[in-house]
This record gives structure tokens, C-alpha cells and sequence, in this order.
């Protein structure tokens, strides 16, 4: 059952999900509206921290810190159980990945002869990309996951 | 086909052996030994060039920074061990194949013996030391997986340990002892070290280096005193006993000394402490043989033994003594290899461990009858095979020998005519005398079992008839290699009637004797004195010493609560970045400097007020809210001196805390008071101590100078060669991203830590 997607908030309501879990009854009314605003914009902020953060402030540990405490209040106001939903993947896959993507990115390097964990760039237009952004998603990706284990297994307490 | 490619080859079919055994189904197991015969066969090509003196050398860069690289070098003594390990790993595999038809976990056998394959070549190949050294240390890993292979017995996975670790400890003995030869000679080519080893013997290290090598080499070559894990390896199945244990694993220390017999050859500490070592384990080894009950042990005794004299050779080092020790290796690879498989078709069509408790087997096993008396003949060193040859010749070695001659002449044929009882008990015992009713019933072994035992026996054989052959081909350039010179030998399969001769009969005569008194020699008691101070009772002491002691200090530094830990942490902070801040004689200026804002000001008065509000609260709340000023007024700070990454992550810091404290708000227990009056005056003295000396740190870096050298470099290379103008993200993702990588896996970890943490809690 694909439930507390929040782009179908309407059919959230329908078939009464996300619903309080009973221990989560006491969660307020006002904290719930808040955050199914709030969420949206919190992921597309910590996106846009991730890929600023080369030239600007920002970067991927703060920005899966932000991710990060976006699905905590989600998880605040609809239960860990919702959160989890929420999130498809688990926070283990989530580490998993992001170590992956980082391991990843550095092995570029060697497939072109050079060191492990060179930069190498390629240029789209103006746009420069490079495997540290693709390092920095890993980043992203397991301060997401390590934040979220932690919180999520402290709420499913 | 290239070196490097036969070499590796084993490890590129490794990962896929669990899967594609499955996919063979298990009547096609036989396959496996597809594999070291193509190895074996490739070696064999190498054969008439060696014969002719020539060597090889194929050199493939890995590390040459460190002065790593995969290089081999194929000289007679290389490929004579990479015969034997690849041709009898040949039957080996044929053996396990049907050894271990329908056991579940067939695959991952060969996994792990494809693996130990390969390692075992690239040991005995490989002519960088530190090359040596890790494949080296891929044996001992393979070993101990291939000993714990029934992990579900205790025994099985205790025998394993003691196996790895020691000789792992030893492995580490020669990683040290390689790096010091390193630092002599500059370089970690064997070949660069023998063509200088002038000045490598006169250097002042050298007995160092040499003493730690040897230490690797005895602890693999299970030499006295740590003979004792090579018994309880027997936990193994019997294909890996007969693979590692006898014919060549074992022999990695014994490769070692043959190989820098050149070198080394000459120094006082080589003869002075290799030659008792060996004299002894020889001895031992084939005292305590006769001792044992079981088929297994009996005969992983018995290549104490054998390992004990080959070490004796080499350390006595004149080229008879050279040349018994090749012709006795390769009789012993020959016929304790087929021994063991004997004993695991003993085990396998019998049910019955103990040789004793057998008799008359020969009517129903005739091949494996022929194919043990061949293998025991061959352990006897009765004529004429192999084994009969390399007794004559290390009588001959030992009679020469430049010390100790009598001494060591008496010892060997007390070891040998013991050894004669164990060919007796391994090859006589269960064959012949009347068939025992309940056993009639045998039948012979399946052809893969035979197939091996049979060759082997008939290969010493063989060799023993036709000695020129095996001379010519393997053995010359073999012991030409270990000496570093050509080598004149002639094997003969009659040398006239000589003392040695004289000696070899009156052994084998003893050795019936031991054979039929072998009851008494059992039935002699070990005095309970000695039984105590035995090496393995010393292992076990150590070990449990060490447990004692990892017990002691995770009970002091573990107490289970956190303020203690707290406690422990700064308060090693403050004494070891205390103390070198006090020792620096200069002291630690104060400069003035005038604020800059008002806001400086303010924040650096907020934070102590609000870090002494949080400890005076009594409420929970409070003081959690005080903690929150502190870190958002520290934030600030990071802001206002241009850190605005680090104040992005303090605040996403603060806020999450303040989520986490939500989450377990309502289950944390009384706020209360827990420590006394005294406790709290330590507490205030070491927090004041840490924020002293952190506060000194900040001052006295300031002092430094230059102090921005690195960061210069950051800033002038982030545009051009990262494309980042945040040169912070940039170091963290580029320059510096190893250390990323390491700090993400550490992170993953620590998550996976708290999880297991909170879970335990919950099921209990």
C-alpha cells in the first residue's frame, strides 16, 4: 500500500493515512498541517544546498541535514511508521547507497588512469559537472540515512 | 599464457566457484581440477629452460611508490613449489570432489581453495618481499577459513584461531623483518638483496631482521616450540589436511630459508639457531607420532617431523645438506600427500579413525592398499623408493656436518626409526594381518579417491628407480637456485656399501622394533610437571591472559555510565594536549585587540552565562533550553568570523537536537541530582582545566608562525583545478576526500552502532 506520499495529500485523507499511530494521537493538529507544508519545501531547500555548496555555502552534510530534519518533523507529527513510508527506501538502503555513490565517484579516477578519487570534470554548455558533486551526493545520502536511523529507531521506541 | 595471468587466475575463479559448482551439479565436481592441471601444465613448459640454467622475471608495477610490485621470478626452487602445489593440488581437487559430493557448502570448499591455490603460488613465485609477504598472509587467512570449515564444532573454529594466530603473529614477525632488510638494502627485491649481500649480513640490523624472519618462517613450518597448531589443523577436512598441512602450506617456511639460504647463508645466527630448532622439531615430531591414536594426528606429527629435518638441512647448508633437503621435499610432498588422502579413505569407506582398530583391508581395497604400502616404503625409506634416496643423502649431510655431527646422526635415526613405525601403522596396520568380520563387507574407493594416493605412491617410486629423470629436470635446478651456485650432483639408487648405508639398515631394523614395542612407547607417561609447561598449555595461557586483561580494562573504562565516559574523555584531553602546551617554554602571549562589534561582546558574555544557567537549572527543560543558547550563540560566532558552512551545520545541529529531545523527552527518567559534593568539585575542576587548555590552544595557535601555509595552497588551487570557489566544500569533496570517505564509513558505522544499542535495549 504506497501511503503519506505527499503529492497526494487528498487521497492521504481518504483512506485515513497518514494516520496517528496511538501513541501519536497527542500530536498536534497545527504541527501536521504545518509540516505537509513545510516538507516540500525543506527537501527542495537541502537540494539546493547540496548543489550550491561548491561555490556558495552549503554542501552535502548540511544538506542531508536538512533532509534529514525535514522527514524527522514528519515523523514527529505522523509517526516513525509514516516516516518510513515516506521515505521508500530505508535509512540503511539510504547509507548503503550514499557510500556507493562516493566509492562511485571515486573510482572514476582509476577507469581513466588517473588516482583514486580524482576530480574529473565534463562541461554541459556552461555547466561544469564532476565527480565531487557526485561525492557530495553520497554525502548527502548517508547524513540522511545515519540521521534518520537513529532518529527513526528512537522514535519507533 | 603469462605468469601473472596463471598466478591470478586462481582469484578470478574464487568468487565464482559457490555458483558455478551449483550450476555443475555435483557429478561434475571433477572439473575444479581443470584448473591447477592447466597450472600445472603451464609450469611444466618452464621445465627445459631451467634445465638448461636459464631464469624468468616478469615485473608488473603495484604499488612502486612503496616499492611494491607484482614481480615473479621463475627459477628452479619457484617452479619446483609450483609444481607440487599445482600438480598435487590437481588431484587434490579431484579428491575433493568426490569427497565432499553433496555436501551443501561444495562451492565455497573450492572458493577457498582456489583461493589458498593461488596464494601459495604467488608466495613461492613472487619476488618482491612484501608481494611475499601478502600472499603469505592469504595463506594463513584461507588456512584458517579451510580448518574452520565445519565451523559449527567448537573444536573446528578453535583449532582455526590458534592456527591463524600463530601464524599471523609470525607473518607480522617477517613483515617487520622484511622492512628492516628494506631500509638496509633499499629495495624489496630478493634478487637486488642477494647481489648485495655483502653489505646486508656485516649491517648491525641484520641479526634482527634475520631473527624476525625466521620467526615467520618457523611459526608457518610449524617448528618447535609452536609446533602445536599444526596437529589440531587436523580439524580440516581431510583433502585440505592432505593440500595445506602436509605438502605445501607447511612448507612456506622451508621455501623461505631455501630461498635466502644465499643470502643469509653464512651469518652465525643462521646455523647457530636454525640448526637446533629443526633438530629438535624432527625428533619430536616423530616421537610424539608414534604416540597418537588417530590416523590425522598420527601423521600431522609425522610432518612435524619432516618439516623439523628440512629445517635442519637448510640450516646446515653445504650442498649435500641442499641437496637432501630438495630431494626430501619432493619424496615428502609425495608420499605424505597420499598418506593423508589414504587416511581420508580409511575414514570415508570405514567410518573408523584409528588405524589400529583396522586390519585386513587389502582383500577388499587392493588399489588402496597398493597405492599406502607404495606411500609407507616411501616414509620408510625403504628401497628404492624416493624416500629411500633422501635418507641416504641426509645421513650423508648430517655425518658432514660442520657442527655437532654425532649428536645430530643420533638424533636423526632415533627420529627415523620412529618415523619407520609410523609408515608401519599407516601402511602396514590396516591392510594386512586376519580381516575383521564386522569390516567384510568393504568395498574398494571410488576411482577419484584411488586415483590420487595411487599416483603419488607410484611417482616416488618411480623416481626413486630412475633418479637422473627427476635429478636433470627438477632437482638440479632446484638446489642450483637455493645455493647460488651450480650444483654437482649425482643420485644414485646404490651407492656401494658405505656407513650410511650401515645406518639406513640399522634404522629401518630399530623402526621395526619401535613398531612392535609401540605399546610401551604409548603407555610411557608424560610427568605431570611437564605437561604443564607444554608450548600449547603456554598458548592457552597467554590467551587467556589476554582475555583477563581485555577484560580488566573494558571494566574500568566501561562503566556503563556516561558521565564517567565523559569523565575518562576530557579529562585524556586535557592531559595530552595539556601537558605538551605546558612544556613549551615560551608561554603564551596575550594580545590585545579591541572587538570589533558590540556583538562580540555580547555573545562571548551569553555564552558562559547560559552554559552556568544549564548547569544551576533544575529543570530539565531549562537547561536543555541554555544548552541551545550556547550552541546557537557559538553559531553566531561562526558566522561574524566568516565560517558561514559551519554555522549552516551547527544550527541544523542544534535543531535536530532539539527533535531528538522530543522524541525521548517523556521517557528519560527523574531529573535528578546523582552526583555528591566531591563529585561535583572534580567535575567543575576538570571542566575548568578543559576549557583552560582549550583556550590556551586557541591563544598559542595563534602564535604560531606561518600558520597558513596548507590553506593558501587550498585557496589558490580551489578555482583552477576544482572548479569550486567554496573552497571548504571543495577541500571536503576534493582535496581532502579520502578523509570524507573515511569520515562517511565512520558515520555509517556509528549509526549502525546506536541502532544496535537501542535495539538490545528493546528485546530486553
Amino acid at each position: 500500500m504506497r501511503r503519506g506520499r505527499i503529492e497526494h495529500s487528498s487521497d492521504v485523507h481518504e483512506r485515513g493515512a497518514p494516520v496517528p499511530s496511538s501513541e501519536w494521537e497527542r500530536a498536534s493538529m497545527i504541527l501536521g498541517v504545518a509540516v505537509r507544508a513545510l516538507l516540500p519545501l525543506l527537501l527542495l531547500f537541502s537540494i539546493f544546498l547540496l548543489l550550491r555548496g561548491h561555490h556558495a555555502p552549503g554542501g552535502g552534510f548540511v544538506g542531508g541535514l536538512v533532509a534529514a530534519a525535514a522527514v524527522a518533523l514528519y515523523a514527529l507529527a505522523y509517526g516513525a511508521t509514516a516516516a518510513q513510508q515516506l521515505l521508500r527506501l530505508s535509512p540503511r538502503g539510504l547509507i548503503a547507497a550514499g557510500l556507493m555513490t562516493a566509492l562511485a565517484s571515486g573510482l572514476v579516477g582509476p577507469l581513466m588512469g588517473a588516482p583514486f578519487l580524482t576530480g574529473r570534470w565534463v562541461k554541459v554548455g556552461h555547466l561544469e559537472l564532476g565527480t565531487p558533486l557526485l561525492f557530495d551526493v553520497g554525502v548527502y545520502l548517508v547524513v540522511i540515512g545515519v540521521t534518520l536511523w537513529i532518529i527513526l529507531t528512537l522514535a519507533e521506541e | 599464457m603469462d605468469v601473472l595471468l596463471a598466478v591470478l587466475s586462481g582469484f578470478l575463479l574464487a568468487p565464482l566457484a559457490p555458483w558455478l559448482d551449483r550450476r555443475l551439479g555435483k557429478r561434475w565436481g571433477w572439473m575444479w581440477a581443470l584448473v591447477p592441471l592447466g597450472l600445472f601444465l603451464f609450469f611444466l613448459r618452464f621445465v627445459p629452460a631451467l634445465a638448461r640454467g636459464e631464469a624468468f622475471t616478469r615485473r608488473v608495477p603495484w604499488i612502486p611508490r612503496l616499492d611494491i610490485h607484482l614481480s615473479f621470478h621463475l627459477d628452479g626452487l619457484s617452479v619446483l613449489f609450483a609444481l607440487l602445489i599445482s600438480g598435487i593440488g590437481a588431484l587434490i581437487f579431484l579428491y575433493a570432489a568426490r569427497y565432499l559430493e553433496g555436501h551443501p557448502h561444495r562451492g565455497r570448499f573450492f572458493l577457498l581453495l582456489l583461493g589458498f591455490m593461488a596464494s601459495m603460488l604467488g608466495l613461492v613465485l613472487a619476488e618482491n618481499a612484501l608481494a611475499l609477504f601478502v600472499f603469505w598472509e592469504l595463506t594463513s587467512l584461507s588456512s584458517y577459513l579451510l580448518i574452520g570449515f565445519e565451523h559449527e564444532r567448537e573444536s573446528a573454529r578453535s583449532a582455526a584461531l590458534q592456527a591463524l594466530l600463530v601464524t599471523g603473529a609470525g607473518g607480522l614477525a617477517l613483515l617487520t623483518g622484511w622492512i628492516l632488510l628494506g631500509q638496509i638494502g633499499g629495495g624489496f627485491e630478493i634478487t637486488q638483496w642477494r647481489s648485495q649481500r655483502e653489505q646486508l649480513i656485516v649491517h648491525p640490523h641484520a641479526r634482527w631482521a634475520l631473527a624476525l624472519i625466521l620467526l615467520g618462517a618457523f611459526t608457518k613450518s610449524a617448528q618447535f616450540p609452536v609446533h602445536f597448531w599444526l596437529p589440531n589443523a587436523m580439524e580440516a577436512p581431510t583433502p585440505v589436511s592432505a593440500y595445506l598441512h602436509s605438502a605445501t602450506m607447511v612448507k612456506a617456511g622451508v621455501y623461505l630459508l631455501a630461498r635466502l639460504q644465499p643470502i643469509f647463508g653464512t651469518m652465525d645466527l643462521w646455523g647457530a639457531t636454525i640448526v637446533p630448532v629443526g633438530a629438535v622439531t624432527f625428533s619430536l615430531g616423530a616421537l610424539l607420532a608414534v604416540r597418537q591414536s588417530e590416523a590425522k594426528r598420527l601423521l600431522a606429527y609425522s610432518t612435524v617431523s619432516a618439516l623439523g629435518l628440512l629445517t635442519l638441512l637448510l640450516g646446515i647448508g653445504t650442498p649435500t645438506a641442499v641437496t637432501a633437503a630438495m630431494v626430501f621435499l619432493l619424496a615428502h610432498a609425495l608420499y605424505k600427500a597420499a598418506l593423508f588422502l589414504i587416511a581420508g579413505i580409511l575414514d570415508h569407506e570405514t567410518g573408523v579413525r584409528e588405524p589400529e582398530r583396522l586390519a585386513g583391508l587389502r582383500r577388499a581395497m587392493p588399489i588402496t592398499t597398493v597405492a599406502a604400502v607404495l606411500a609407507a616404503a616411501s616414509l620408510a625409506g625403504l628401497p628404492p623408493s624416493l624416500g629411500f634416496l633422501s635418507k641416504e643423502l641426509f645421513y650423508e649431510a648430517l655425518r658432514a656436518a660442520p657442527r655437532w655431527p654425532l649428536l645430530l646422526l643420533g638424533n636423526a635415526v632415533l627420529a627415523g626409526m620412529a618415523l619407520v613405525a609410523v609408515a608401519g601403522l599407516m601402511g602396514v596396520r590396516p591392510f594386512f594381518g586376519r580381516e575383521r568380520s564386522e569390516l567384510q563387507f568393504l568395498h574398494e574407493a571410488p576411482r577419484p579417491l584411488w586415483l590420487g594416493p595411487l599416483l603419488l605412491g607410484l611417482s616416488g617410486t618411480i623416481a626413486g628407480l630412475w633418479p637422473a629423470g627427476v635429478e636433470r629436470t627438477l632437482l638440479n635446478p632446484a638446489i642450483t637456485a637455493t645455493l647460488g651456485q651450480p650444483a654437482h650432483i649425482h643420485l644414485a639408487a646404490w651407492h656401494g656399501l658405505n656407513p650410511t648405508l650401515l645406518l639406513s639398515a640399522l634404522t629401518i631394523a630399530g623402526g621395526v622394533g619401535v613398531y612392535t614395542g609401540r605399546g610401551i612407547v604409548r603407555a610411557l607417561a608424560v610427568p605431570r610437571v611437564l605437561a604443564r609447561f607444554t608450548p600449547s598449555a603456554g598458548y592457552a595461557a597467554l590467551l587467556n591472559g589476554i582475555f583477563t586483561l581485555a577484560r580488566f580494562q573494558t571494566r574500568v573504562l566501561q562503566s556503563g555510565h556516561l558521565r564517567y565516559y565523559l569523565l575518562t574523555i576530557i579529562a585524556w584531553t586535557v592531559g595530552i594536549v595539556g601537558y605538551p602546551l605546558l612544556r613549551r617554554a615560551d608561554g603564551i602571549a596575550l594580545r590585545r585587540s579591541a572587538p570589533e562589534h558590540m556583538m562580540d561582546i555580547g555573545l562571548a558574555l551569553l555564552i558562559p552565562l547560559a552554559a552556568l544557567a544549564a548547569v544551576r537549572f533544575t529543570s530539565r527543560l531549562a537547561a536543555i533550553a541554555a544548552l541551545g543558547v550556547v550552541g546557537y550563540a557559538i553559531a553566531l560566532l561562526y558566522m561574524i568570523f566568516g565560517a558561514p558552512d559551519l554555522a549552516l551545520t551547527q544550527f541544523m545541529v542544534e535543531s535536530l537536537t532539539v527533535i531528538l529531545f522530543v522524541l525521548v523527552f517523556y521517557r528519560l527518567p527523574r531529573f535528578a541530582t546523582l552526583s555528591g559534593r566531591w563529585a561535583r568539585a572534580r567535575d567543575v575542576v576538570v571542566s575548568a582545566l578543559a576549557g583552560g587548555v582549550v583556550s590556551a590552544l586557541v591563544l598559542s595557535v595563534l602564535e604560531m608562525s606561518p600558520p597558513n601555509v596548507i590553506s593558501e595552497y587550498f585557496v589558490h588551487k580551489s578555482v583552477p583545478e576544482a572548479h569550486g570557489r567554496n573552497v571548504v566544500n571543495v577541500i571536503l569533496v576534493d582535496f581532502r576526500a579520502l578523509d570524507t570517505l573515511g569520515e562517511i564509513t565512520v558515520l555509517a558505522l556509528a549509526g549502525l552502532g546506536v541502532y544496535a544499542l537501542m535495539r538490545l535495549r528493546v528485546e530486553e
